[in-house]
């Protein structure tokens, strides 16, 4: 049961960096690596913002935090015309060191008996921590997603998702394509950001080493809620953001709680998870050719 | 009106070796006129065309748009006046927005109030009124996505998309050239409405002779970068397409 209750709650907070990399790599359609760097950066700058008792203006600080990590990956992007893989990594190398910096040189924070984010809006609710946490990541979920939908509602989202789809016809219908480019990837690292923010909280300290292989973790949620989820919307995107980043924590409990793999064996299951996920096409694919080429066989 | 004054493009080729595409390009298109551009292939009608939308920039010369001098105005500031469709339908809309959204991001483009919604009712009504008039049963089509549309439709959303804010300056690039015969004349009929009915200035390249002659109210030949023949008038309306072949490919001759 515990187990079922901290996989729910991993899935919830977890699923907030899902929906960050669901707007770079669906959205706009860009690989953006920057996602490694600006997690740690969440999390370093939200830890140090609790441990000097300001735990709500964290969230802030956190946010606007992965915001100027993705405006940094977007100017090199798009002013610099740096390709983006290769932006996302100079942005992640480089913020390795600003983390250190943040974090006061030292590559681990403890947050322990310090007022966090979860301890302050949890201890409101009148039922068990672990439940009141599950509802505070729950209010953070909600928010992040309200928001998001309504966003790309307006005609500033629906340039982004044009630029994403074909950039060309945004040129021509008069679009600022590096200035919609920016204002995408600062939300999509603000919100990874800000789930570095809560990891820390959650788990209870920050480390520097917690950003190695968060791209290929949110990369498995979207594709495993993307496998449920079939409609291609913002809103269904954002839902299957959630539900594949909940199922993915259960897969992985269940993975480890059967004892076959040690619990480091994480980020190479996630790895394995992603690449059967997006081998399925290919797969498909063969598997068409191979039975037009039996059907000789058969008549 | 548009004012093209000694237009000069030329393209560096890997061993450092010019290539003059445009030499001297000289034209002047007064308000509400149609000129069809006739060309072989390397005359340098789509680097024309690119020049005047701002995809690339000239080595030498002016484009003047109504008395304004565009020839350094960023291509996304050009886009507010100057509409373009291109010969592949999947060029000028985005395939996975809806009719409605694409028909939205081009409507704001001259004035885009970025936290507004997109798409209200009104907007869309605006947009069911407009695709009813292309006659090829798009009204029914605002929440498809433009993917699921034919080559034909596409073309026909393409040109609201352009002309829904009526430009400045419309610019055609072999638009019909990817569809069948019958979609090609229906779409070029329609392009024909739209010109005439909100009076656009427009420029249009073809490789079609039957066309070149049977549209617009001018014909120009290029070739070499240049200007090389022009018709208008009656002498427009009396040529032959046989007479039009014989001006082609003066490079060999």
């Amino acid at each position: 049961m515990s187990l079922a209750i901290g996989s729910l709650q991993l899935g919830l907070i977890y699923s907030l960096i899902a929906m960050g990399i669901y707007i770079s790599f669906r959205v706009l359609n860009t690989p953006d690596l920057t996602a490694e760097g600006s997690f740690v950066f969440g999390m370093a700058v939200m830890t140090i913002s609790t441990v000097n008792g300001h735990p709500v203006l964290g969230i802030v600080l956190a946010l606007l935090a992965g915001g100027l990590a993705g405006l940094v990956t977007a100017l090199l992007q798009t002013k610099l015309r740096i390709p983006a893989i290769l932006s996302g990594i100079l942005t992640m190398t480089g913020l390795y060191t600003i983390n250190l910096m943040v974090m006061q040189g030292s590559s681990n924070l403890t947050l322990l008996g310090v007022t966090t984010i979860y301890d302050l809006l949890g201890g409101l609710l009148p039922m068990d921590f672990e439940w009141a946490k599950i509802l505070v990541s729950l209010l953070f979920v909600v928010i992040a997603m309200t928001v998001l939908v309504l966003f790309f509602k307006t005609n500033c989202g629906l340039c982004i998702r044009a630029i994403g789809d074909n950039e060309m016809m945004a040129r021509s219908s008069s679009m600022s394509v590096d200035l919609y480019k920016i204002v995408g990837l600062m939300i999509s690292n603000g919100l990874i950001a800000l789930c570095g923010g809560l990891v820390a909280c959650d788990q209870g300290y920050a480390d520097m080493n917690s950003g190695a292989g968060m791209l290929v973790v949110g990369l498995a949620a979207v594709i495993i809620g993307e496998a449920f989820i079939r409609r291609r919307t913002i809103l269904a995107g954002m839902f299957s953001c959630l539900l594949g980043s909940v199922i993915y924590r259960f897969i992985l409990a269940l993975a480890i709680s059967t004892r076959i793999f040690p619990a480091y064996a994480m980020k190479l299951l996630s790895a394995v998870i992603v690449t059967i996920a997006l081998a399925i096409p290919a797969y498909q694919y063969y598997k068409e050719n191979y039975q037009l080429k039996k059907r000789d066989r058969h008549a | 009106m548009l004012k093209i004054s000694d237009l000069r493009k030329k393209f560096t080729i890997d061993n450092g070796v010019d290539n003059h595409i445009l030499n001297g390009l000289n034209l002047t298109v007064d308000d509400g006129e149609f000129v069809t551009i006739l060309g072989n292939n390397g005359a340098g009608k789509s680097t024309l065309f690119n020049l005047i939308s701002g995809a690339i920039l000239p080595n030498e010369g002016y484009i003047y748009l109504d008395e304004k001098d565009i020839t350094f105005m960023p291509e996304h500031k050009r886009s507010k006046f100057i509409g373009r469709v291109f010969q592949s339908p999947m060029r000028g809309t985005a395939p996975n927005l809806t009719v409605a959204e694409n028909l939205a991001l081009s409507y704001g483009r001259q004035n885009r109030k970025n936290f507004n919604w997109a798409l209200t009712k009104n907007l869309k009504e605006i947009f069911r009124d407009k695709l009813a008039e292309a006659d090829m049963g798009l009204e029914n089509k605002l929440d498809a996505k433009i993917k699921n549309l034919s080559g034909g439709q596409c073309q026909v959303v393409a040109l609201i998309m352009c002309t829904i804010k009526p430009p400045e300056l419309i610019l055609l690039d072999e638009h019909t050239a990817a569809l069948d015969p019958k979609t090609a004349d229906d779409v070029m009929a329609f392009t024909k409405r739209i010109v005439e009915k909100d009076h656009l200035t427009a420029l249009m390249i073809t490789h079609h002779l039957e066309d070149a002659i049977a549209y617009g109210n001018r014909l120009i030949m290029m070739d070499r970068g240049v200007v090389a023949y022009e018709f208008s008038g009656a002498a427009k309306s009396e040529i032959t397409p046989e007479e039009l072949r014989t001006f082609y490919h003066l490079k060999e001759g």
